[in-house]
């Protein structure tokens, strides 16, 4: 069975929610994203979002794009990313998705890159600039492997194409909380909620919630509308903030704390 | 070539071949959906059209010149040139075309907030020159760097009352104002109509600038067959995104004319600093399209780089991409250098300072004028004026002597 689909499965059983953690490969350098990946691990994420980085993140708030350029400033690219992500499945069983924008890819061999992404324990891609339409190469290219293909939907995304996405997804369905990109502005939890249930009423698959959550305030209030919360540029954030020499998994394993603490609170059984 | 080429694409899920498409984020796909179907109704709506047209004539200027360029043609002593004349146009270039269209589309959608990138400054200029006449609010994102460059656009957007917005990430750039663009967009895209420049990004953006920029070869042709009795046996025309090119090329495809598009190869496409996306590129996805890019092969994208601003940009329309594989246009690097010596002839000659961008166009048309005989006809779209460059190609004359 897929990781991300036996831990869904598992939550589930345990009516828990799941933290869902992003983090830049290779911010702010290769030895320590992968120290910092294992302490998440360790300290209550339950999946894991590796982000390559990309010259041109047009998604990304200003926290994620700082992040891309410290990464790609200490030589990172795709290929390298795949070799964290082998190296961190070394030591867990934390599903890790490989999250992307699509050129890297594109560019690399879809068929290589299913197949390395394979061999490293990957077990879903999501491709924030690929909309099911233009997905078909991809999805081809990693038919027959145990890689998901995560979809997205957003704010702005009508019910009748919200039960097309769903359709097709994989794994989990990516719920965007708000309009714009990732790490910027607050969260009207109202407006959130009744998106998200909307989502949940049109999708069988586990939905998790993402965009704009900092802190185990959002996530104690958010975690019940859902599945499971994602968080990625709050703990980026601590990555660019700390003092040089910090214990930056110390710091990112205290955020993840934090969230874990108030999602639990919020979805007691 | 003998399948028809206009009117044939992008397909009905907007790609070109294999190029084009809707590279984006999910949370856009409804705007894109919502601007398809605007555009389609307004293209079907005569009230539309036809007021579409009646701005480009009495505010735009157009029609403009087909100019028989005499003494440069002697001066060459090949093939004849005829220019477009696209710097006669308002704001001085072929971008008012596609802001006329774009900006009279917002209104009719109901979206008061438009907003652009820009690189030269020009499709800046022309989007706050229209934001202005239509009582639109307008902010222009734009590279640090090119801000600094191009100093007299900024002041006139200041002073058509739009905001512009330097950026300063990635390499400040063209490109990053794109990305920048495209953030802002995608938080305020319930209210904010995004005027793009070029015919690039996704789907419809291309098609629709592409349609609202053919004015320029639907009048080159008409003006062609009636004020020299034939079609040209050239078109050329400079390639950065590739508007003005496709604007020029689009009625002519299915016609016996060979086509070239003028890429910017800066200090020459066998160093790193070049512009020229299908001439030394590779295909992959940015900005919305799968096009020709400058990249590594992890899939990062190279800065670009040229004399021109309004050229340096890492990618290229889609329907170029598609256009190159199928042979039926020629794309070609010029150098700065190479621009800059059509440039000075076209001052003396013609008595006409042309932009840096279409000073490309210029150099490859008298690259192919000498190599061509007096009976034949080469058409150049001068696709903007070159105010704006005289204090950059003061510089680099002096630094090149």
């Amino acid at each position: 069975m897929n990781r991300i689909d036996l831990t869904f499965t598992k939550l589930a059983a345990a009516n828990r929610k799941a933290l869902v953690a992003y983090l830049t490969a290779g911010d702010p350098d290769f030895d320590t994203s992968l120290a910092i990946l294992r302490t998440a691990c360790a300290s209550g994420v339950d999946v894991v979002e590796l982000g390559v980085p990309f010259s041109d993140p047009t998604c990304d708030g200003p926290v994620i794009q700082a992040a891309s350029e410290r990464a790609l400033r200490a030589g990172m690219s795709l290929s390298r990313s795949l070799r964290l992500a082998a190296a961190l499945r070394e030591t867990v069983e934390t599903p890790i998705v490989l999250f992307s924008y699509y050129n890297p890819l594109f560019k690399y061999g879809l068929a290589r890159i299913a197949e390395e992404a394979a061999s490293a324990g990957v077990d879903g891609m999501l491709v924030v600039d690929l909309p099911p339409e233009e997905a078909g190469p991809l999805a081809d290219a990693l038919a027959g492997r145990s890689i998901h293909l995560i979809r997205l939907a957003a704010p702005t995304t009508r019910p009748d194409r919200i039960r097309m996405l769903a359709d097709g997804a994989g794994g989990f369905l990516y719920l965007i909380s708000r309009t714009g990109v990732t790490g910027t502005g607050g969260l009207d939890y109202d407006e959130v909620a009744r998106h998200a249930a909307l989502v949940k009423s049109l999708c069988p698959h586990p939905v998790c919630i993402g965009f704009g959550i900092s802190h185990g305030n959002d996530a104690h209030a958010l975690a019940p509308l859902a599945d499971g919360i994602i968080v990625g540029s709050a703990l980026v954030r601590l990555i660019a903030e700390a003092p040089a020499g910090a214990d930056l998994p110390g710091l990112v394993a205290a955020k993840i704390r934090e969230l874990r603490d108030g999602m639990d609170a919020s979805c007691v059984s | 070539m003998n399948a028809p080429l206009i009117g044939n694409y992008p397909d009905a899920t907007g790609h070109f071949g294999p190029y084009g498409g809707r590279y984006v984020g999910e949370t856009l796909i409804a705007a894109l959906t919502d601007l398809e179907a605007a555009w389609r109704e307004a293209q079907d709506d005569p009230g539309f059209m036809s007021e579409f047209r009646a701005m480009l004539k009495h505010y735009a200027a157009r029609p403009t010149p087909l100019d028989f360029a005499a003494r440069l043609s002697d001066h060459i002593g090949g093939a004849r040139i005829y220019l477009k004349r696209e710097d006669c146009a308002h704001t001085g270039a072929h971008k008012i075309n596609n802001v006329v269209g774009q900006g009279l589309l917002a209104r009719r959608m109901g979206k008061r907030n438009v907003i652009a990138e820009t690189g030269a400054g020009q499709h800046g200029v022309a989007t706050a020159t229209i934001a202005a006449r239509l009582g639109m609010s307008c902010k222009v994102f734009m590279g640090a760097e090119d801000v600094r460059r191009q100093a007299p656009n900024v002041l006139r957007m200041r002073l058509l009352g739009a905001e512009v917005v330097p950026v300063t990430s990635g390499t400040s750039t063209l490109k990053d104002a794109m990305n920048e663009a495209l953030r802002y967009w995608v938080a305020e895209v319930e209210h904010t109509f995004y005027i793009i420049g070029t015919v690039s990004g996704p789907h419809p953006y291309p098609a629709m600038v592409r349609d609202l920029q053919r004015v320029i070869g639907d009048e080159a042709r008409r003006q062609m067959l009636e004020q020299v009795g034939r079609l040209p046996d050239l078109l050329v025309a400079c390639v950065g995104g590739g508007s003005n090119a496709m604007g020029l090329f689009y009625p002519f495809l299915d016609d016996p004319c060979a086509m070239l598009g003028a890429e910017a190869a800066g200090e020459g496409l066998d160093t790193p600093h070049h512009a020229a996306s299908i001439s030394g590129g590779s295909p992959g996805a940015l900005h919305g399209a799968m096009t020709y890019l400058l990249q590594n092969d992890e899939g990062q994208i190279h800065e670009a780089w040229s004399i021109s601003a309004g050229l340096d940009y890492p990618g290229v329309g889609p329907e170029h991409a598609l256009l190159h594989d199928l042979g039926r246009v020629q794309y070609q690097g010029v150098t700065d250098r190479e621009a800059v010596e059509a440039f000075q002839l076209l001052c003396r000659f013609e008595g006409i300072i042309p932009a840096l961008e279409s000073s490309h166009a210029l150099a490859a048309a008298i690259r192919e004028a000498g190599k061509r005989p007096k009976t034949d006809a080469i058409l150049v779209c001068l696709s903007g004026r070159g105010d704006k460059d005289l204090e950059h190609i003061t510089a680099y004359m002096k630094a090149n002597p």
